[in-house]
């Protein structure tokens, strides 16, 4: 079972590199957005099989957060243009 | 599980970090640095999960990844698209290219050096001192510090000192952004689906920081995190075009602002009234005190971190609740 | 038994999300490479969920499991639809 967990996470971590080409590649912002997103789930993903690798219990909190701040950082990114008050 | 079996992931993480970190360096676009600096932060978060480290995974997540991201795209909209050397103030090598590059490679060879010197020192400490030496005494006085973390209670117990100190920090920080003047203005309003996610985004941020407060005393969490999710909180409600990020006003807010400082002061004076050392906890008031100070750190540090996206004093909300009900009304009809 | 399901689980996890990977590598355009994105977000995180909360057989963790993949789905599906909105917005320059 312990083999398994760490294929999968060999796997994420292959898509995470893949995710990593399109941020350095992709032509424009958004591209490198939505890259950002996919790595921001395989870290996710990772830290849920490291949390039975590893026997840390912590690291389901931390996947959570990752997972809610990876979202107030997409939601950054689309906050539209900052506007004057009149 | 054995560190072997892992090695090809660490390796693979470590070359990510490292390929992230020098892509975010190396492009001259400011938002695609940005975008690469968030990527970087997240991965970065893994791997101190992966270093078995959650407290500072969880910092990380929250500061490096979500806060500063988000900090860091607000200020490059302000910025010119491409980081020219016309555009930043660059020195310029006129006819003196020489000198240029001989001042890099002496200022390389000097990093390079310190670096080494550093290493070779943090080697030579490491082999001589038991390795243990540390995690053994903070093992034998946790039943009396009050909390079952090791971590919280070298933050808030062993080493209260310094925890005061970098509250201190904070402060002045916060004192110098409210130098800065008024706030930045404010983002416009959001359309249904940023409105959506807004809706269990926030609620969910702020039950999460309570969970950490809590929770920091016997597994990863502490105030520092729960600080940096309320201000996530605000942080989300600011861009979804808000103005009640839910700062409190004037007095109260500056009240808050103080509170880590003070809480912590007031409990440590109160301490040596009765005769105790400077933040010497009974053990039996322990966890109740460290609760108190991580509580009143908790909401000074989301304030700071808030007020740093802000980017100064926030406005008065009465003209713009004001300004907010006029929008609605005309958006109703 | 039950560990085979949870293997199974695990593994079409990773591949719907490897998947994803691709597609967001070889689609053309920004709007369908939303397509795949959301694809490694939802299936391919939410069966590695269901195959490690069937492995731990703890039902706290199960609900912990299930937050955190709830939250990534609401989470991506927002985010990929705010991010394609922008890059149309910045297209036709309005």
């Amino acid at each position: 079972m312990t083999e398994l967990f760490l294929l999968s996470a060999l796997g994420l971590m292959l898509g995470l590199f893949l995710g990593l080409l399109r941020v350095l590649l992709g032509p424009g912002v958004g591209d490198r957005m939505l890259a950002t997103q996919l790595i921001g789930t395989a870290g996710v993903g990772m830290l849920l099989l490291l949390n039975v690798l590893l026997d840390q219990p912590a690291l389901l909190d931390v996947a959570l957060i990752l997972a809610l701040l990876a979202a107030v950082a997409a939601a950054a990114f689309t906050g539209q243009q900052q506007t004057q008050h009149d | 599980m054995n560190p072997a079996s892992l090695l090809v992931f660490d390796v693979l993480l470590l070359l990510s970090i490292v390929g992230l970190a020098w892509a975010s360096l190396a492009t001259t676009d400011v938002r695609r640095s940005v975008i690469l600096f968030i990527a970087f932060g997240l991965v970065l978060a893994v791997a101190w999960g992966r270093l078995l480290a959650p407290d500072v995974a969880l910092a990380e997540a929250a500061i490096g990844a979500g806060l500063s991201g988000a900090l860091l795209l607000a200020a490059a909209h302000r910025q010119p698209r491409l980081l020219t050397p016309e555009s930043t103030n660059a020195p310029r090598n006129h006819g003196a290219a020489g000198a240029g590059v001989v001042l890099r490679w002496a200022v390389t060879l000097l990093c390079t050096a310190l670096a080494g010197t550093l290493a070779w020192a943090l080697l030579h400490v490491f082999s001589s001192t038991p390795h243990d030496m540390l995690p053994g005494a903070i093992s034998a006085n946790l039943a009396a510090s009050g909390v079952s973390n090791p971590v919280t209670a070298v933050l808030l117990n062993f080493r209260a000192y310094d925890t005061l100190l970098e509250l201190a920090v904070l402060l002045t920080a916060v004192l110098g952004i409210f130098a800065l003047g008024q706030a930045t203005p404010g983002y416009q309003p959001a359309g249904p689906v940023f409105d959506g996610l807004v809706r269990w985004l926030v609620p969910v941020l702020i039950l999460t920081a309570g969970y950490l407060l809590w929770v920091g005393a016997h597994a990863p969490g502490g105030a520092f995190q729960a600080g940096a999710m309320l201000a996530a909180a605000g942080v989300v409600l600011r861009l979804a075009g808000r103005t009640d990020t839910g700062l409190p006003e004037g007095f109260v807010l500056r009240i808050v602002m103080a509170a880590g400082v003070g809480v912590f002061l007031l409990v440590g004076l109160a301490l040596l009234l009765l005769g105790r050392p400077f933040l010497g906890y009974p053990p039996a008031w322990a966890g109740a005190l460290i609760l108190l100070i991580e509580t009143a750190a908790m909401l000074s540090i989301a304030a700071t971190l808030l007020l740093a996206f802000l980017g100064g004093q926030p406005e008065s909300t009465g003209v713009k609740a004001a300004a907010d009900r006029q929008r609605e009304e005309i958006s109703q009809c | 038994m039950i560990n085979i399901m949870s293997a199974i689980l695990i593994l079409a996890g990773v591949f719907f999300y490897l998947a994803g990977s691709i597609g967001l590598l070889r689609l053309p355009d920004l709007y369908s490479r939303l397509h795949a994105l959301t694809k490694a977000d939802n299936l391919g995180l939410g069966l590695l969920a269901a195959g490690l909360s069937l492995h731990s057989q703890d039902l706290f963790i199960m609900l912990k499991l299930l937050l955190v993949w709830l939250a990534v789905l609401a989470a991506s599906a927002t985010s990929a639809h705010l991010i394609a909105r922008q890059a149309r917005r910045q297209e036709t320059g309005s």
